[in-house]
This record gives C-alpha cells, structure tokens and sequence, in this order.
C-alpha cells in the first residue's frame, strides 16, 4: 500500500486527515482513490505539486507508483 | 565515489553564440520591433493607490488629430476563467484586471486606459485629454496594518480561502507547516533565539523595459512580438484575457534584456493586441522606467517573526516561522514558498510554519528569482547567527550540526534524494576566504541559501544539415546563455565539435511548447529534450549505417560522432562520421532530424553557502562589501562560467536588496522612487569580484547530472550582509535595507540606548 501524506491547507478537504494508504499503480491512480474517499478534492489536487519517493512531479499522471512509495502533496513551484 | 565522467564538450566554456550580437547592438530587443504602418500605444494610470473608477470619458482624446483607438476595461470580456501559473497561482480574471483596471483602480500606476496613436508623443499627449472621475479611498501600505480588523480593504469581495464564511479580508489565504512538538521542543532547548525581520518591497531591476508590438492580419490573428520569458505562456495569457484561443495568437519572442521571473507575466501583450484590432495597425507599446517601476511586478515585501531552541552542543529541538507577504493588489504572494523553504537546509524533528498572503495597495507581486525564499530565509539564517553567537559555536559548525542529507525529510514534506548542503558546508569551513582572519574593524557574515527547482514541459528538435552541421530549435528564450548550454549537451550527446551545433528560439508556431524560461529549469528540462533529440538523431543514424552496410541496426554502435560496427560484428567497413550520414541522407530514406517533447521530473533543489566581510562606516552608515564568496551545488556545471555568472549576478542582486533596494511609498501609497537615480541598485563599483566555488553534485534525474542554478544565488547575500554588518557592528540590525541612513539611525539609536 502506497503511503499518502496531506499537508496542512488539504485537511479541510480530508476532514483532518493527515495520512492514508491507498492501492494504485500510477499518480493517476492515487487522484481516483483519494477523490473516491473525498469526493471532489480532485480538483485541488489536480492544481498541487506533488513529491513521489522524495522526487517532485508537476502533472504527472502517468508516473509509477510503488507498494512502498511515499506520496507527499505539496503546492506548486515555479521560481523566477 | 564514483569518479566524475569523462565529457568532451560538457564543462568547457565557449563564448555563447549570442555574445557578439548583444554587445555589437546587432541583436533585436522587445522594442527594436518596427513595422511598416506602425502606430504607438501608451497607458493612463491611476494617481491615486486605492480608487473607485466612476467614469471614464475619452471624447477629447478622441477629437485629436492622429488618435485612432481609447480603450478602457469596458473594451474587454468580463469573467475571464482560468488559472495561471506560478508561485502563488492566481486567475486569468485577475490577470486581467492588473492589465485593465475595471471598477477600482488598486494601485499608483494601475492602468485605466490605453491611447494607440501615430507617435508615442501624441499617444502621451492623449492620454492627458481622457476624464477619468474617481472615488479617493483610503489605502493600506503595509502588511502588518493590511492584517489588522479593521484594515481598508483592497478588496471587498475577498475572503480568506478556507474561511469564507468569516468576513472579507485582506489575508488572502493562510498556509502552515507542522511536524513533532515545538512546544516541548522549545522545552527541550539550552538557548533560545527569537526575533522579528522584514524585508521591503523590491524590483527585479531588469535593464530593458517591457515592450511588444502587435499586428491583427485579415483573418483576425495576432502576431506578437515582445520581450518575454516565455512566448507560448504569453500566448496562453493574452488569449485568456482577450477571450481568444491559443490558435488566433502568435507570438515572436525578441531577445531579451532581463528578466528574473518579472517577465514570466504579462501587462502590454493584450493592449497591443486590442488597440491593433480596433485600428487596424500595427501597434508598439513601450513601458518607461518610470512604468516599469509603478506598474509592474515587484517582489513581495515581508514580515517575518522566527524562533530557534537548541541544545549547548548546537541540535536544534525546535523552530517556528510566522511569514506576512505583501501579495500587492491581488492574491498569490510567493509565501508558500516562502514557508517550504524557511527551514530547507536543515534537518528537524519539531517546527510549526504559518504563512500569511495579504493583499496592499501596490502592484500585484511577481515573480523574482527563487521567488518567497530570500525573505524567509534571511530571517532564519540571521537567527541562527544569533543563536551561534549565544552558545559560542562557529555559525558553519552550527549549521553542519543540523544539516539535511540524502534521506532527510525536508520540511515541506519529500525525503531528499543527494542533495549538496553538507558539501557546500564543508568546502566553505576549508576556503581561504574563510580560514584567513577577518580584518580589524571588519565584520563576517555567513548564510545559507536553498531552491527547489523545476523541470516542467519543454520540447526540442535537433537537425542534420547536409554537410552534417547541426541546428537545434527550442523554445526557451536565452536569457543566461542557455544557447551554449543546449549545444554543449547537443555535442556532447552526437560526439561532434561545439562549433558545428547551432541553437535557435523558434516562435509560437515553428518549436514544439515550452514553459517559461525560469525556476533554473532550462537547462535541466529544455537540456533534457535536447539530449532526447540528439539520442532520436543518434538511433536514425545507427539505422541509416545498418542500411548501408546490409547489417542490422543493433550490430551498430555510436562512438565519438561515428556509426561504428559493435565489437565482434564481421564487416570491413570505415566508421561512418555524422557528416557522412547526412551527406547521403537523401539515400538513405531523406532528412535526418530528431525530436522530444516531455514534462521533465525530478529536478534536484539546490544549496548554497555564501560569506562575505563588511566594514560600515559609522559616521555615514555606509556598508562596504569587501569580499564576497559563494558556493554552490550546481550537479553538473555544462558551461561553468555561465554558473559562475548565474551565482555572481545572484550576489550582486541579493546585495543590492540587503543594502539599498526598497519602494519608498508616501502616505498616499506613491512611489517616491520610480527611478534607477533614487532607487539604487548596485553599481560595479560598488561590489568586489565574486569569488565563485562550483560544488556537484550529481542529480540523478538528468543524463548529465544537471541542476538548476540560478534561483538559488539571490537567496543567501540578504542574511550574509546582515549578519556580517551586524558582527561589525557588534549589535543587530534586524530589517533591510542596510542603507545608510538605516544603518545610521540604528547606530545613533543603539549608541544613545
């Protein structure tokens, strides 16, 4: 089971919680199953970086997701 | 440790292809742009920093000879939709109404209307004939004020995100950090430090104003021609606030004058476009100084209040940031980053991090290089000077006590893969600048600094000319010489001389997409698409010498430049160079060209250390930077002195914000200092050379190692000057600039205490 983490502004969408498992194969996956327990974070999500085994990915659907990966949302960077 | 590759072209230093135009004048800025039938284009901004617009009236402007076009924010769609991207986000709706004022003018300097003309003269002579009648409200300057109930509102609609049931407010969104226990963190420590910072307003200071010219065809498209970080993110932009799609906008990026992130938005291109649609000509705007200064976007000022505990032996057991960032007139200042970034180098158990977007009556902030890093991360690093001077350990020793490694959670969540902050920690305890004494009267300063960098879409195409010269066409515009970077990689990957590639920046229309130029991720994400490109080449040609030499294309090998049959494969045959290859092109199945398109992931955050030592006059309060070094993990330098110029201009940048660089508002919300004579930036006779030390580490995700480098250089200077300032001085100076009368009444006020 992929580990989950949701920091601080996504809490008001996960009604506080902080971390969840989920089974998924790809990034994409991991938005369904969040969605399906939060109906509706998707789109938040869908505007947030996110960093998988410790890399950080900008729309990255199709990014492999291990049993053991780590998934932290973040919000988006750019720079200057 | 794996010994470093052996590369060919990687590492060298080649004049860039674009040197010679630049400094000759050959080559063409945003306003070198002139075509025939041309017209001028100029904007009327608001007087006042916070005011309802009642009426605009534009009959007089109108009856003047050789005016052709007025248009106000009544010209353009309302309900723009949309995001955009960058730091703080923000919407297409609001993008457009910086652009256009619609019913309040939010800022000095905030466009109300725009005049196309047939001279630039009789443009500003118009403008002066259009009535706007306005409501003065009063406006809110300051971020603490801006925080408090009762505050003026920017806006009357605006709520705090997450908490719109509450009342409007000016604090646009909240961000926070938590992790472990602070409190019992805190408990835990032998010293404490805390202390409030603040940083002012700042432009980005780029030489050439913004400029665009604009041309609708009979078809109704436009083409654009302007100076920009990013041509198809301007494309976008326009089109969101135009209510056009991408496919009616072309757009032509000039070179550019500089950039650092305040040229990744726009504030023109819709202008043109519209003034061009309604005349019927070619329209040119071109912004003064004075406009670029009032109008366009400069970096947030801050509030930022820090908190350290540790243990005697320099363990860190806890901190916390409470980060207000002026966003200007509408939402989206840098703070989040600001946030992630604050305690990046280090690795700790409990911290609390709360973040504050609050609206001003300024200019919408923009992007400058590592956008929301350097105001949190100068109050950190003053904080922990402090805390090294109360528990007596050198401020590196202190630093390398708690520093983030390959493993480490970083604050803002992701463990870190091999990062370089131990490396540039070390490097600097061992320098000469460091290790030699500091002269008398002299103060040193120390400080880290971090950037995350980005890698994002970028799209690449590589061709073989006939007599095998090579072109590559990308679509990030080459501000820090990102042509020699991409041919560097080019010739490094075909194994051919730098001198037979050449790069070019192709338009909207003739190179595959690409995000801006910025966030360092050019020569990470657009390197890496080259590099594709080049691969792409490499496999044709493979197949192309298989095809002639009646083997298969696996039993070829690419070394040196040269199709070359793999060991143990039967056949006498002469290597086969790529310019043999391309010579028979037309043989062997046609043009040869290779092409990648990808969303590049993993670019690796980067870390500096810099130091510097100061004296300061104490009778003027003038600060002079003696010398100045800095380090930094760049992965693979490819052209190390276009790094080397990166982390300089960096320095120079940083060190103008610490000493001299802030937006002097009066009372009324003016800038009285809209000009490079009052608003000083360095001069070369103002700094040292910049001692550089190049630091690689390896990023894993590039073929080559690459790491983005020029956010990064503008982070560490503002706490390196204050903290050396503040060892001169033998008390602290807390908030920037350390300008002379700044330093001075200091002084005056530390000496009469």
């Amino acid at each position: 089971m992929a580990r989950v983490v949701f920091p601080e502004h996504l809490l008001q969408h996960t009604g506080g919680t902080r971390e969840i498992e989920v089974h998924a194969t790809n990034y994409r996956g991991v938005v369904r199953a969040v969605d399906n327990q939060w109906p509706g974070i998707e789109e938040v999500l869908m505007k947030s970086a996110v960093a998988i085994d410790g890399q950080i990915y900008q729309d990255a659907w199709l990014e492999p997701i291990r049993e053991d990966s780590e998934i932290f949302f973040m919000q988006r960077i750019e720079g200057g | 440790m794996a010994e470093a590759p052996d590369y060919r072209a990687i590492g060298t230093r080649p004049v860039r292809p674009d040197g010679v135009d630049k400094v000759t004048g050959r080559a063409n800025f945003g306003a070198d742009m002139n075509l025939p039938n041309m017209i001028h284009g100029k904007v009327l901004r608001s007087p006042h920093a916070h005011a309802r617009i009642k009426s605009i009236d534009a009959s007089r402007a109108l009856q003047l000879p050789g005016v052709y076009a007025v248009i106000s924010g009544a010209d353009f769609p309302s309900g723009a939709e949309g995001e955009i991207s960058g730091e703080g986000g923000g919407t297409v709706s609001d993008l457009a109404m910086n652009i256009m004022a619609r019913d309040k003018a939010l800022y000095h300097g905030h466009a109300v209307a725009a005049v196309a003309a047939k001279t630039a003269f009789l443009a500003e002579t118009a403008l002066e004939l259009i009535d706007v009648e306005y409501e003065v409200l009063s406006p809110v300057l300051d971020v603490d004020v801006a925080m408090e109930p009762g505050a003026p509102l920017v806006d009357e609609n605006q709520h705090t995100r997450g908490n719109e049931s509450a009342g409007p407010s000016n604090i646009a969104a909240i961000t926070k950090f938590e992790r472990g226990d602070p409190e019992a963190g805190f408990a835990q420590a032998d010293v404490v430090v805390a202390g409030d910072y603040r940083v002012p307003t700042a432009h980005q200071g780029y030489i050439e104003p913004h400029a665009c010219t604009a041309s609708l065809d009979e078809q109704g498209r436009a083409t654009v021609w302007c100076s920009t970080q990013g041509h198809f993110d301007v494309r976008s932009m326009t089109a969101g606030v135009l209510g056009k799609s991408v496919g009616e906008i072309k757009v032509i990026p000039s070179e550019i004058g500089g950039g650092f992130g305040g040229k990744t938005v726009i504030y023109l291109e819709p202008l043109a476009v519209k003034l061009s649609e309604l005349t019927g000509r070619p329209v040119k705007m071109v912004m003064s100084r004075e406009e670029v200064f009032r109008a366009t976007g400069p970096t947030s000022a801050s509030h930022c209040k820090i908190k350290v505990g540790a243990k005697r032996d320099g363990t860190i057991t806890a901190a916390t940031a409470w980060l207000a960032y002026e966003a200007g007139a509408y939402p989206g200042a840098p703070v989040g980053p600001g946030c992630m970034s604050v305690f990046a180098p280090y690795d700790l158990e409990n911290f609390r991090i709360e973040g504050f977007d609050v609206l001003v009556n300024k200019p919408k902030a923009a992007a400058y290089r590592a956008p929301g890093a350097p105001q949190s991360m100068h109050a950190m690093e003053s904080a922990l000077d402090e805390l090294a001077r109360k528990i007596g350990m050198d401020p590196i020793d202190l630093r390398l006590a708690n520093c983030a490694d390959e493993g480490t959670q970083a604050p803002y969540g992701p463990i870190y893969p091999p990062i370089g902050i131990r490396k540039c920690l070390e490097a600097a305890k061992v320098h000469p600048n460091y290790t030699s004494p500091k002269a008398e009267g002299t103060g040193r300063g120390i400080a880290a600094g971090f950037w995350f960098n980005i890698g994002m879409q970028s799209s690449a195409e590589v061709r073989l000319s006939e007599d095998g010269t090579v072109t590559v066409m990308e679509g990030s515009p080459d501000i820090g010489g990102s042509r020699a970077s991409m041919c560097l990689m080019a010739a490094e990957t075909l194994g051919v001389p730098y001198d037979i590639v050449r790069a070019h920046v192709g338009d909207t229309e003739s190179t595959g997409f690409c995000n801006v130029t910025g966030g360092s991720r050019t020569t990470f994400a657009t390197g890496l698409a080259v590099v594709r490109a080049c691969e792409d080449i490499i496999a044709e040609c493979k197949q192309r010498a298989a095809a002639t030499w009646d083997i298969d294309a696996d039993q070829v090998d690419w070394t040196d430049g040269e199709a070359v049959p793999k060991p143990g494969v039967n056949i006498d045959v002469e290597p086969m160079s790529l310019a043999d290859i391309a010579g028979n092109a037309g043989r062997t199945g046609g043009p040869i060209l290779g092409r990648a398109s990808l969303n590049a992931q993993g670019a690796g955050a980067a870390f500096s250390v810099n130091f510097a030592d100061v004296t300061v006059d104490r009778e003027t309060g003038k600060v002079d930077i003696l010398n100045f070094t800095a380090i930094q993990d760049a992965g693979t330098a490819i052209h190390p002195s276009y790094v080397e110029g990166q982390m300089q201009g960096g320095a120079v940048q940083g060190l103008g914000w610490a000493l001299n660089e802030e937006y002097i508002y009066d009372d009324n919300g003016v800038m009285e200092n809209a000009g490079f004579l009052d608003y000083r930036v360095p001069v070369a006779s103002d700094m040292p050379m910049i001692d550089t030390q190049i630091i690689e580490v390896p990023n894993p995700s590039h073929p080559y190692g690459v790491r983005g480098v020029g956010e990064t250089p503008i982070v560490a200077p503002l706490a390196v000057a204050s903290n050396a300032v503040s060892d001169a001085l033998g008390f602290r100076i807390s908030d920037l600039p350390l300008s002379p009368p700044s330093v001075l009444a200091a002084i005056d006020g530390h000496d009469g205490a």
